[in-house]
């Protein structure tokens, strides 16, 4: 079977304009439900308690609302449904610091006489922990992508990174937008999440690049829009093909994962289709713009295909002398 | 003869290597896969077992303020041996203040306290006022935390559950993690046995007051040195007794569960040799008065002292179980805490939910898994037949160098697998469709392979370094379950170099001349012509 095959190159680059305009559109769109909605920080960053209760038979919702009422721990919590009817989750923004007795046992205690139930997690994060987290989370954002920004750099040129760091910024914040829009917690497995598109969203682009690296050896007089044409082109069936083995798997986890991993399997989902479309239209239009220029980097790289020529053939040379 | 120098020619090292890492792969994840007796198996994280992860602070601000208390203690005792006369002693959280009746007096005091680790004194008069350095206060607090895990994981090993972890979490944090809790029940047990101060104080009860404890208030017991204390097994009984103890639980040598006439659990205590003698001065200068027995600021017993009590050994009574009578037991036993400690982060998970999420990650790799598999057959043909060989081979090598290395799954390191798979397969997809282009551009079958590889290879090194530095960045920044994710994700990019680079690549190579000989491009690589 053959989905793709090469017969011309495909006038992506053309396009340019009208996906320029559709990717800012969408970032600022981003942006804008990410300054009115706000994400919906969970209690790993936020701070706050979880208790995840699973009934027996159907979760008597009310009659626990009732039965929180009487203690002051749980003002402000909310019993929303988790995955199933059975089974729901109390959410709060109070914490407790007593090891002993915790929000969690309160709850026990509290909910006694509304059925058969067993407690099935207790998550509390103090609010020091949470804004500790959070901060490390940015932290780890933003050194995975100086970690990359300068790998690339050092493998491509400049522009090559500051175009992957851009379209990795488009994903991000599409993907945070969507995170927002739907209203999903934000958790530590969401920025796990971020954290995979970032990594596979450049998967993408340097399989693109690494094409645009190559035309350029091989065709260094062309012009870049039809160099980048040509190598999108080429790698489309990669792209493409790699795209959807990813989505399947992670559409699997999305819709037999379990409640606990949706979040995570969203994020992904939303990173692969933005990741694959990102590659193509943000990261490779940002060479042309920057003005990457096509003859230097065929020198550039030809002298340095020329030295490394020079150096296997004294290595030889020396090899054989050897022996 | 010829058949096997035919075998020869096709084996060539990438092939062997290969081999040898799927036979690692499959040895090594057999122990965990079939949950084997012998043989290291992957752990399962708390979120798949169930269990318990706290993070502990520690109120280092209390660890100063009572070592303030027990230097009072020792200055009280010093001065009665010594006959030395004192007016008052007063203590707080900064310090101690002493005035002495003797003038006279006051250079053996300070020459005492000089003695103390950190000490500043100033004298002024016959009163002496006692802080401690500013170095020293620090110290103090550096070693409650130190003191409090060391304790934290003398009980815990000795509570009765498998491989309790208790480490140091940055500067002050104590990471707690217990795996294979069963119930809410033992957990909240676990708990208590942590978080116990476990402070035993034998204190003297002030005669001449107590009849008045019921009307008195703090501050006035206070403005005589005392404190009122209420009886552990009914909070109604109060009692008064002299703040500055005769002596605490840091000269305790052991404690052990015990029996009483009436067959009901006591705990026996013996002191060390500093201990019993000031126990033996005390109960010989006092007989005729109480003695308060106090653990955690609860009275549990007040007995009149008879006669002097040498040896150095005692008993507290009360209303427990058995089972309390011995998780205190191991409290005292592994020392008191220094300072209260208080809960920071605690993620508790019970078993049937672990169980639940094993089963729905299951449902989704073998789904994934087998969705992916599918696909490749379909459109590759017997390429993508062997990208599968490489892709199971691939999961294996990812569960073996985890049992191995006895690495934590967790949920989102399940996740990470199920990724893993969609990802492993790019290098082979990338591979394939660089053979197939070269193939379509009329090059031999031998030739298309060969630079179908070497085409590919820096846009997979590339792609896989940069995913890597990711997972690293998670990795180091990422807490607990997280980590597992990092940890899955870098083994499966890893294995997959060996497996859908390096190994593929000797399958073909293998297999180079029967490709060759039915030149059927739709049979190998699923394309025409």
């Amino acid at each position: 079977m053959e989905f793709f095959k090469y017969t011309k190159a495909l006038g992506f680059m053309g396009k340019s304009k009208f996906t320029r305009s559709l990717s800012i559109l969408l970032v600022l769109g981003s942006f804008a439900i990410l300054a009115t909605k706000g994400l919906n920080y969970g209690v790993d960053f936020a701070g706050g308690t979880i208790v995840q209760v699973k009934y027996e038979s159907a979760a008597p919702i009310d009659e626990m609302r009732e039965k929180l009422k009487s203690n002051t721990i749980f003002d402000g919590a909310t019993i929303t449904e988790f995955g199933s009817k059975e089974e729901v989750v109390i959410r709060m923004r109070t914490t407790t610091g007593d090891v002993v007795v915790d929000v969690g046992d309160v709850a026990r205690e509290t909910l006694g006489g509304t059925g058969e139930f067993e407690i099935r997690r207790v998550d509390i994060v103090g609010p020091k922990v949470g804004s500790e987290l959070k901060e490390k989370g940015i932290m780890s954002m933003i050194l995975a992508v100086i970690g990359i920004l300068i790998y690339v750099a050092f493998r491509f040129e400049w522009r090559f990174a500051v175009a992957s760091i851009l379209a990795l910024v488009h994903d991000v914040t599409i993907a945070l937008g969507a995170i927002a829009l739907v209203g999903l917690e934000v958790n530590l497995d969401v920025l796990a999440a971020l954290l995979t598109i970032l990594g596979y969203s450049l998967n993408d682009t340097i399989i693109i690049f690494d094409r645009i690296r190559e035309s350029v050896v091989k065709r260094g007089d062309s012009k870049l829009s039809d160099i980048i044409d040509e190598s999108i082109t080429r790698t489309l069936a990669r792209t493409t093909l790699t795209s959807l083995t990813t989505f399947f798997v992670v559409f699997t986890l999305f819709m037999f994962g379990g409640e606990i991993i949706h979040a995570f399997a969203f994020t992904l989902l939303v990173g692969i289709v933005v990741g694959t479309y990102s590659s193509i239209f943000v990261a490779s239009p940002t060479l042309l713009l920057f003005g990457f220029d096509v003859k230097n980097y065929h020198v550039k790289l030809a002298q340095k295909a020329k030295r490394e020529a020079e150096k296997e053939r004294m290595r030889a040379q020396y090899e054989s002398g050897v022996m | 003869m010829q058949l096997l120098e035919s075998m020869r020619m096709k084996l060539n090292y990438r092939v062997v290597i290969f081999a040898l890492a799927i036979v690692f792969g499959i040895f090594f994840s057999a122990p965990s896969l079939f949950q084997m007796q012998d043989g290291k198996k992957v752990t399962l994280g708390l979120d798949l077992q169930g269990g318990l992860h706290m993070l502990l602070g520690v109120k280092t601000e209390e660890a100063v303020e009572s070592r303030i208390k027990s230097i009072a203690a020792s200055v009280k005792h010093f001065s009665e041996r010594k006959d030395i006369l004192i007016d008052t002693l007063n203590f707080d959280e900064n310090g101690i203040t002493i005035t002495l009746l003797d003038k006279d007096d006051v250079k053996r005091i300070k020459s005492f306290l000089h003695e103390v680790k950190g000490a500043v004194v100033v004298v002024v008069d016959e009163s002496i006022s006692f802080t401690l350095s500013d170095e020293e206060i620090q110290n103090t607090q550096k070693q409650a935390i130190s003191q409090a895990i060391e304790t934290i994981r003398n009980r815990l090993d000795q509570f009765g559950l498998t491989e309790p972890i208790v480490a140091r979490q940055g500067e002050e944090k104590i990471l707690v993690q217990l795996a294979g809790i069963k119930t809410m029940e033992e957990e909240q047990r676990a708990r208590e046995l942590i978080s116990r101060a476990a402070k035993l104080e034998l204190m003297a009860v002030d005669e001449d007051r107590a009849a008045r404890v019921y009307s008195m208030s703090e501050s006035e017991a206070a403005s005589y040195g005392d404190v009122i204390l209420e009886d552990a097994t009914n909070p109604k009984i109060k009692h008064l007794v002299r703040e500055i103890p005769i002596l605490d639980g840091g000269m305790l040598t052991d404690a052990h569960v015990g029996f009483d006439e009436n067959n009901r659990p006591l705990i026996s205590f013996s002191l060390n040799a500093e201990g019993a003698e000031i126990f033996g001065d005390f109960t010989g200068k006092n007989v005729g008065k109480h003695l308060a027995v106090v653990l955690d600021s609860k009275v549990y017993s007040a007995p009149v002292i008879n006669e002097r009590i040498g040896g150095g050994s005692g008993q507290i009574s009360g209303n427990y179980t058995v089972m309390e009578a011995k998780d205190l037991a191991i409290a005292l036993r592994s020392g008191s805490l220094m300072a209260p400690i208080y809960l920071m982060e605690k993620r508790s998970v019970g078993p049937s939910l672990g169980a639940d999420s094993i089963k729905a990650s299951m449902i989704a790799l073998v789904g994934g898994f087998i969705l992916v598999i599918i696909f490749m057959v379909v459109y590759y043909r017997m390429a993508g037949i062997i990208a599968n060989i490489a892709l199971i081979s691939n999961l294996f090598i990812i569960l073996a160098i985890m049992s191995l290395f006895g690495a934590t799954l967790t949920l989102p390191g399940m996740a990470g697998i199920v990724l893993t798979v969609g990802m492993a397969v790019d290098a082979n997809v990338i591979i394939s469709e660089r053979i197939r282009e070269l193939l379509h551009e009329g090059k031999s079958i031998n030739k298309a392979i060969e630079d179908g590889y070497a085409n590919a290879m820096s846009a997979i090194l590339d792609a896989n370094i940069t995913t890597l530095i990711a997972a690293v960045v998670l990795y180091a920044y990422g807490t607990g379950a997280i980590k597992g994710f990092a940890i899955t994700i870098s083994i499966g990019i890893l294995a997959s170099m060996l497996t859908a680079i390096l190994g593929t690549h000797g399958i073909y190579q293998m297999l180079s001349k029967r490709i060759q000989k039915s030149k059927n491009n739709l049979l190998w690589f699923g394309i025409k012509g």
